[in-house]
């Protein structure tokens, strides 16, 4: 919402001529100042020209004009090129003249250009500051300026415009008369209502029949002027106030509907009452109704559209947009090559209040968010329709002639707002505050409430406000609270820090999540916070069966990215792009991971409950919402790819492989309070030879290895790239883990070699002579893996350090020789293992 | 030699030269340690001396004591001399041969690090969990009543548009979206929890915003709130002036500007005083806050008569973005490792 400050000023007394108090003063009660757009240093000639002579310049690139201008110099013309197109001969235009300095020190000066000297510039609004309409130059009511006279006054060049973000709960601000408002409350000034200002004539019948068939239309007020003339233009004052506030002059007929909705907040539309056909119905739509718009685009209609019809059908998009077949005949820039003179018209003009959800829905539903929608969908004030219509009319017929039809349709009514009671102490009791005596009662007068005093059955002060009918947002106690706090200034609020209950710290599981971070980040790994955004095509070049339960996934409806309209349910996808990205910006080396929830749908989806909201759900609505949605586990994944250890002065660099894969496996489950069981797996994406599942007892928590050659080449991964990912929700949360006995009898290490058929997993011998060397085994450890002619084809040898040690005495050689003998036997046993 | 001899002068003599000569010719601290047992072990000569000593009569027994004395501490102070000398020597010449070049880089591993998001996220929980508060999370996949219903936002309202929203499924009649704000978390606190609540919910937030300089579709906040008997605005100022200070040094501080939100009434913008602020200290907006509305309270089965409370939200990539001078929001999201390391873990 842009607003000229002198406009403000006109309703407001006494208000600051201080653009950046006023700015200020915004702020303070709540609305957001976007920008200000101050008056541009203008210096030296800017005079009224007549445009004589148009020379249309041809052979260039855009089109171009060579004009004759009059700018009051004797009998001479001035020569002056411009790029615009949308003025006469004869129009009236603001000229620059040679050493004029506009906007941004921009410097006039007489120049040769396109083969002529040009002698001065034809200014368009943008380049006088004074609108952000830039398309076309700007064209001056006839006869508002002699040529050569100076227009700086006439265009109003010292009046900045302020421009505001307006709230969706403040309807009533999108226009002067709810921002005034603000502003003599800011300033507790005394306002002027532009509303009461226009006298409400008693009228005899209606202006035209209208019915209203659905309650989203609550009123709809109908005016009529007979006999305007259609190519009338607005006065000047009237033009700069709505190219101050963003919009084009177009007729006097659409500035006025325009002027009156900047001015009041009520949305106006103007039929040509000729080409109506019958009585005005508002209804629904039916369907396979069509319509089409001002804009020229055939709409098909929804049955939620609420529409303005006669009786050749829909002629309106009800507080949206209004239909071509009833349009004025002559809108479009006067310049345009509009007719010259058209025969006068009859005008009807329309003025209603329509429910803001429907039209809300009607704008998204049709993308057609107009001036008119907008102001809809955040509330209007119902008792301004017949006001509206009566300003609009009246300005019509002052500068566009005719005669207002004595009839004024007025249908509905919508009904009064009920009164809030409100504790008078409640505006202190929320803030922290204690408020001046009366302060509240004042606050709320000044927004427009009707107050009265009264007691509820304790004795206490009762504050029953009544909002005015532009405030349909004030329901509720904390409503009127917020009114009297932001007028009495937030800044008057003391800090004051409340004294929360002792708390129980980090959870179990939240204090896992950042000692698995860092656990990865301490070895080496880059955390990465990759979109989880995923399409199909990922999971074929991660070569997942079709039948995959990671295919299945939770689909966003309004992707961005149309070949990515899917949730991830690994984190792999985004983690190996991160990859390929650090890896085309000259990072060959590299370990990254990321900890994120992932989604999982159900297989049968079930339907989301939608609780009322008056009242806490119930337990089995809270438990139906936890069931619907999918299932979101934190997982963690890493991904290695080029060196794990780098080549350097100490020697050559060490290649990431499956086995750094699987280790970074194994140290996030530590890290999560779990020693993770490594066994074979073969599962996509990874190498179906060099995939473990890792585990927790017998159940699956991840998997780990190098991935497929196939999947390297379809993601254009480096080669041997590996990786890791976990269910991190899936491995238990311990706290009552067993304390080990620690001996300090010294231990005997025993050295054993053992010839497995080489399918033989390690983990599992060792775990064999683990269980078989008996409570005084403390430590298998693998140190060296044999193959070759000694152990013979198809076999290996895997050597193994027993560590044994007695809690309570100093072992004795022969002992751990028997222990050593019966790990062997069970190896023996399990695996046919022989000593070597 | 027979078995006294030892005790015998001449054998004295010759074992105490051996040891000498020993000491003199061990090159370093090392072969000296490795010759030491010989002559000053258990078994060196001048000490099985010593237990001879006792098979001796008494009338020789006390000089020959004496020379045995004598034996031993000149072997001992000829190992300690050498030693010394050793030393030294060690000190002055090998210690400055073994020198290396200590500026030789060992980085055979390259370095890891969190992302700052993360690390700021868990600096913030620790400032409120340091004040009594809670953790509190929600899941990214969130049902629009958790979203937006229970959070005061009806149906239909421009407010909802405010926050343009990924809808999952067939569209809004999923009843799911991706959580537009961390918002549904202060619901689940409110269902979940007994009262008093005092929670902080730092998370993944989604809106439909492409990606930019300034814009991610993907970012994250962190939502307070607290709801108990007696809670007011001033609390709220100052809990978030305590957080500013946590955040920004003991001169930071808060201001409140008006605003509205569904599930704040009142409502106001934060703007927050920012010492190290580019160009000079200054006010830099950091997020929104306000009273929990009471139909928020309600939608959640408090008792919005006895009990009242605040709430409050901030985007951590913002905060990182003035705080850290991160030019182009970008930076956050692609994971360019040097970005990261940056931030060190």
């Amino acid at each position: 919402m842009r607003v000229p400050l002198s406009w403000l000023a006109e309703h407001v007394e006494g208000l600051p001529a201080d653009v950046d108090a006023v700015a200020e003063a915004f702020v303070r009660v709540g609305l957001e100042v976007e920008e200000i757009h101050r008056p541009p240093e203008l210096t030296g000639p800017l005079v009224a020209g007549r445009v004589l002579e148009i020379e249309e310049l041809t052979g260039l690139k855009k089109p171009i004009r060579w004009c004759q201008v009059d700018t009051g110099d004797s009998d001479e013309s001035r020569g002056i090129i411009c790029g615009a197109r949308n003025f006469s001969v004869g129009d009236l235009v603001a000229v620059a003249l040679p050493g004029a300095v506009l906007a941004g020190g921009f410097e006039i000066t007489a120049r040769k250009t396109y083969g002529h000297v040009s002698d001065g510039m034809i200014a368009s609004a943008r380049e006088l500051g004074i609108g952000a309409d830039h398309t076309g130059i700007l064209v001056l009511p006839p006869e508002s300026a002699k040529p050569g006279e100076d227009v700086a006054a006439l265009l109003g060049l010292d009046d900045p415009v302020i421009e505001l973000a307006v709230t969706p709960d403040r309807g009533y601000c999108f226009a002067v008369r709810g921002l005034a408002r603000e502003l003599a409350a800011a300033f507790d000034v005394a306002y002027i209502d532009p509303a009461t200002r226009v006298d409400l004539p008693v009228t005899d019948g209606d202006a035209w029949p209208v019915a209203l068939d659905d309650p989203a239309c609550a009123r709809f007020v109908a005016r009529r002027v007979d006999g305007v003339d259609p190519v009338a233009t607005s006065p000047w004052w009237m033009q700069r106030r709505l190219l101050a506030s963003g919009q084009r002059p177009i007729s006097l007929i659409v500035d006025v509907t325009n002027y009156v909705m900047l001015e009041l907040g009520q949305p106006l539309h103007a039929y040509a009452a000729a080409r109506l056909h019958g009585g005005i119905v508002v209804r629904r739509a039916r369907p396979g109704e069509t319509l089409t718009t001002l804009d020229d685009v055939e709409r098909r209609l929804d049955p939620d559209d609420l529409l303005i019809t006669d009786d050749s059908g829909p002629i309106g998009l009800a507080g949206v947009m209004g239909g071509a077949s009833t349009e004025i005949a002559t809108a479009g820039a006067p310049s345009d090559g509009a007719p010259e003179a058209g025969e006068p018209i009859d005008v009807l003009l329309e003025a209603a209040h329509f429910d803001a959800a429907v039209i809300a829905r009607e704008a998204r539903r049709h993308k057609l968010p107009s001036e008119a929608s907008r102001r809809f969908e955040r509330g209007v004030d119902p008792q301004l329709p017949p006001i509206a219509a009566e300003r609009a009319t009246q300005l019509l017929v002052e500068h566009g002639g005719g005669t207002i039809a004595s009839g004024r349709t007025d249908v509905g009514a919508a009904p009064p707002l009920a009164p809030v009671r409100m504790p008078l102490e409640l505006p202190d009791r929320v803030a922290g505050v204690h408020y001046e005596r009366g302060a509240t009662v004042r606050r709320l007068r000044q927004v427009g409430c009707g107050v009265e005093l009264d007691t509820d059955v304790d004795g206490h002060g009762v504050v029953v406000a009544t909002p005015p009918s532009w405030r349909p947002d004030l329901v509720q106690p904390y409503d009127l609270v917020e009114e009297v706090l932001r007028l009495e200034d937030y800044d008057v609020i003391p800090s004051v820090l409340p004294p929360a209950p002792p708390g129980r710290g980090l959870t179990a599981s939240q204090v896992r999540r950042r000692v698995v971070s860092r656990a990865l980040a301490e070895v080496g790994s880059v955390e990465v916070l990759p979109f989880p955004f995923v399409g199909p095509a990922v999971w074929d070049a991660h070569g997942l069966p079709a039948d995959d339960v990671r295919r299945r996934t939770v689909r966003v409806a309004n992707p961005l990215d149309a070949d990515r309209p899917a949730l991830a349910t690994t984190l792999l996808p985004g983690l190996l792009e991160t990859l390929v990205r650090n890896r085309a910006r000259g990072f060959p080396d590299l370990m990254l991971h990321t900890l994120e929830q992932v989604v999982l749908p159900h297989r049968n989806p079930v339907p989301m409950p939608d609780p009322d909201v008056t009242r806490r759900p119930t337990d089995s609505e809270i438990a139906r919402i936890k069931a619907a949605l999918p299932a979101q586990p934190l997982h963690v994944a890493v991904v290695l790819a080029g060196d794990r250890e780098l080549r350097g002065w100490w020697g050559a660099g060490r290649p990431a492989s499956w086995a750094d894969a699987i280790e970074v496996g194994r140290i996030i489950g530590s890290a999560a309070g779990a020693e993770l069981r490594v066994t074979p797996a073969a599962l996509a994406p990874w190498h179906p030879g060099r995939c473990a599942a890792l585990r927790v007892g017998d159940w699956v928590v991840g998997h780990a290895g190098e991935l497929h050659p196939k999947v390297v080449e379809a993601l254009d991964l480096p080669p041997r790239t590996c990786a890791v990912e976990i269910d991190l929700d899936a491995i238990p949360l311990r706290d009552d883990r067993p304390a080990p006995v620690v001996s300090s009898y010294p231990p005997v290490t025993v050295d054993v070699a053992l010839v497995v058929p080489a399918d033989v997993p390690a983990a599992e011998l060792a775990e064999a002579l683990a269980i078989g060397g008996g409570d005084l085994v403390e430590d298998v450890r693998l140190f060296d893996v044999y193959t070759g002619e000694q152990v013979g084809e198809g076999n290996r040898s895997l050597a193994f350090t027993l560590r044994f040690r007695a809690p309570d005495r100093t072992l004795t050689g022969e002992e751990a020789n028997r222990a050593r003998d019966a790990a062997v036997a069970v190896a023996a046993d399990r695996f046919a293992a022989a000593l070597r | 030699m027979s078995e006294s001899t030892v005790l015998e002068l001449e054998t004295l003599e010759d074992a105490v030269a051996d040891a000498l000569r020993a000491f003199e010719a061990a090159p370093d601290l090392v072969a000296l340690a490795a010759v030491r047992p010989a002559h000053l072990g258990d078994r060196a000569p001048v000490l099985l001396a010593r237990r001879e000593l006792g098979s001796l009569p008494g009338s020789q027994r006390a000089e020959a004591g004496k020379r045995v004395n004598a034996a031993r501490t000149r072997v001992q102070e000829a190992f300690d001399a050498r030693r010394a000398v050793l030393e030294a020597e060690r000190d002055e010449r090998v210690l400055v041969e073994e020198a290396v070049d200590v500026t030789l880089p060992f980085d055979r591993t390259p370095r890891g690090a969190r992302h700052p998001v993360t690390q700021i996220g868990e600096r913030i929980a620790d400032v409120f969990v340091a004040m009594g508060w809670e953790v509190a999370e929600g899941p990214e996949v969130e049902s629009s009543w958790l979203n937006f219903d229970a959070l005061n936002f009806k149906k239909d309202h421009p407010a909802r548009t405010m926050q343009d929203t990924f809808y999952l499924g067939d569209g809004e009649d999923s009843g799911m979206v991706l959580r537009t704000h961390t918002s549904p978390v202060q619901i689940r606190a409110l269902l979940e929890r007994p009262l008093p609540v005092y929670v902080v919910c730092p998370g993944r937030t989604f809106r439909t915003d492409e990606l930019d300089a300034t814009h991610t579709p993907v970012f994250h906040q962190v939502e307070g709130l607290a709801v108990d008997k007696g809670i007011t605005m001033a609390h709220l100022k100052g809990t978030l002036d305590a957080f500013a200070r946590a955040m920004f040094g003991e001169t930071s501080r808060t201001r409140l500007r008006p605003s509205y939100f569904p599930f704040t009434e009142p409502s106001a913008e934060v703007d927050v005083w920012f010492p190290e602020k580019k160009g000079g200290a200054g006010w830099v907006e950091w997020g929104g806050c306000g009273m929990v509305n009471p139909n928020v309270l309600r939608a959640c089965g408090v008792d919005a008569d006895a009990y009242s409370g605040f709430a409050f939200g901030m985007g951590l990539e913002r905060t990182l973005q003035f705080r850290n001078g991160i030019p182009d929001m970008r930076d956050m999201v692609e994971g360019d490792v040097r970005f990261s390391r940056a931030f060190g873990i």
